[in-house]
């Protein structure tokens, strides 16, 4: 190594390392898993052509014009939720592979900074996946135009990708620790994904009828808040002990 | 004498069946430099885990820095600054990002970044993906990260691998004996060197299967000891 000199002054740490606030470790995290991904492009890409090559396929295996009612709500919340098993099981792949968790567990920082973190980098990769993916599904499948039942149709998805973004981080913080995650992810994930799905799926099928679109169905919304809920804390309750040796 | 730094009493740890830490005893003062000897998979990496509180000890009671491992490991976090095998780095990141993020975790400004990446020679290459740089490149830039907090207590595993002459004489002020504001700065380092690691250690462990097979002070031990443990 040619050319590297030494520094002309003695090196002096500036100020002593400190507590730092869980929202500024969020934010620190936050940013750090967006420009790996900015830099990677390993995730959202995958997860959008998945959904879109998915619905292509529906497109042309129902031969049929157009999907409405349970079937269309039940294509779009299936593909979305496979589609975010790819996204799922890369979370927590870079930390697991190049020592981001040892780094993270020698820090005087709130271990739950990263549950929040991670779940929301997931959060923000299923609303991006979603801006691709349901206009790929209006224009490949849907007959009617989308238009009237789009606030319905978000408030269901926000609700579904909560609660996928908080189980899909726990499921995650498991499987990276064992030899065959990408396996373990979507076994243990699937179960407990399903009431989502159905929660979701049903939320809409009403605004998916072409002939008389009525409001989402309230219950299942409320059905899917809770779920979010109770899941949200239980996995800010285990999430500690995840990463404990 | 000193206050020890480290206190640990019959410490063991497994992996599975197999015995990665055997009864490990030793106690270290505050200041001092207790370097470790052992052929690969004698335990060396294992203690300086169980040290950093990445890893519980199985038996035994292990004190770091006053506080007792693992009940109070959240006492001895951002106190203790740890060079693995591993640089605990993103790849994909570049160097300055790398150290931008650790500082964050460490509520540390931007200055300290500058000065590292100067002190090691990268502000150069500062804005490259670490992925792009040499083995040397980044064991420079995790010896930054590692002391970028100004730990108490420095762990080192075998801290001049892929390093050249050069950058192992730009790294010296960083990690070697008296770096760091603190000059009863505590060092444990894990070498295969009997020259620098003598050179370097107040207390010499030498470590066989997980038992300790030596353990003195740095100046009542000779080379051919040491050789002995990798025979």
């Amino acid at each position: 190594m040619s050319g590297v000199q030494a520094p002309e002054r003695p090196l002096q740490a500036t100020r002593p390392a400190q507590a730092v606030g869980l929202w500024r470790t969020v934010g620190a995290l936050l940013r750090k898993e967006l420009l790996v991904e900015l830099r990677t492009l390993e995730s959202v890409p995958a997860m959008s052509l998945f959904a879109v090559t998915t619905f292509v396929v529906f497109h042309f295996a129902l031969n049929r014009n157009s999907v409405e009612g349970d079937l269309a709500a039940g294509i779009l919340w299936v593909t979305l939720l496979f589609a975010a098993i790819l996204g799922v099981n890369r979370l927590f792949v870079a930390d697991a592979d190049q020592g981001g968790f040892d780094a993270f567990l020698l820090a005087p920082v709130d271990r739950s900074a990263m549950f929040i973190a991670k779940a929301l980098t997931l959060l923000a990769f299923l609303v991006v996946l979603e801006l691709v993916a349901v206009p790929a599904f209006a224009l490949l499948l849907l007959g009617a135009p989308l238009g009237p039942a789009l606030p319905g149709l978000l408030a269901s998805l926000a609700l579904g990708d909560l609660g996928v973004a908080v189980i899909g981080t726990l499921v995650a913080a498991m499987a990276v620790q064992t030899r065959a995650r990408d396996l373990l992810g979507p076994l243990l994930g699937l179960p407990l994904f399903v009431p989502i799905v159905i929660g979701g799926a049903r939320a809409i099928s009403p605004l998916l009828v072409q002939a008389h679109p009525a409001a989402p169905a309230a219950r299942w919304l409320l059905t899917l808040g809770l779920y979010d809920l109770v899941f949200g804390l239980i996995a800010y309750a285990l999430f500690d002990f995840l990463l404990e040796d | 004498m000193s206050a020890a730094a480290l206190e640990v009493e019959g410490l063991s740890r497994h992996y599975g069946e197999r015995d990665a830490l055997s009864d490990v005893s030793l106690s270290l003062a505050a200041g001092q430099t207790l370097v470790v000897f052992g052929p690969n998979g004698a335990g060396k990496t294992t203690l300086l885990r169980v040290l950093a509180t990445l890893l519980r000890p199985h038996a035994g009671s292990v004190r770091v820095l006053g506080a007792s491992l693992p009940g109070e490991a959240w006492a001895v976090r951002g106190r203790v600054g740890l060079l693995g095998h591993e640089p605990l780095l993103y790849r994909e990141l570049t160097a300055r990002e790398n150290l931008r993020f650790h500082a964050r975790l460490y509520g540390i400004g931007e200055e300290r970044v500058r000065e590292l990446l100067d002190a090691v020679a990268m502000t150069g290459r500062a804005s490259e993906p670490l992925r792009t740089l040499s083995r040397g490149m980044v064991q420079r830039v995790a010896v930054a990260r590692a002391v970028l907090h100004d730990p108490e207590l420095l762990l080192l595993d075998e801290p001049h691998s892929n390093l050249d002459p050069a950058a192992i004489e730009l790294v010296a002020p960083l990690i070697g004996a008296g770096a760091g504001t603190d000059p009863r700065r505590t060092r444990v380092i894990c070498s295969h060197d009997p020259t620098g690691g003598l050179a370097e250690a107040d207390v010499v462990l030498g470590l066989r299967a997980g038992r300790p097979a030596l353990l003195r002070a740095a100046v009542d031990v000779d080379h051919d000891e040491i050789a002995e443990l990798y025979r």
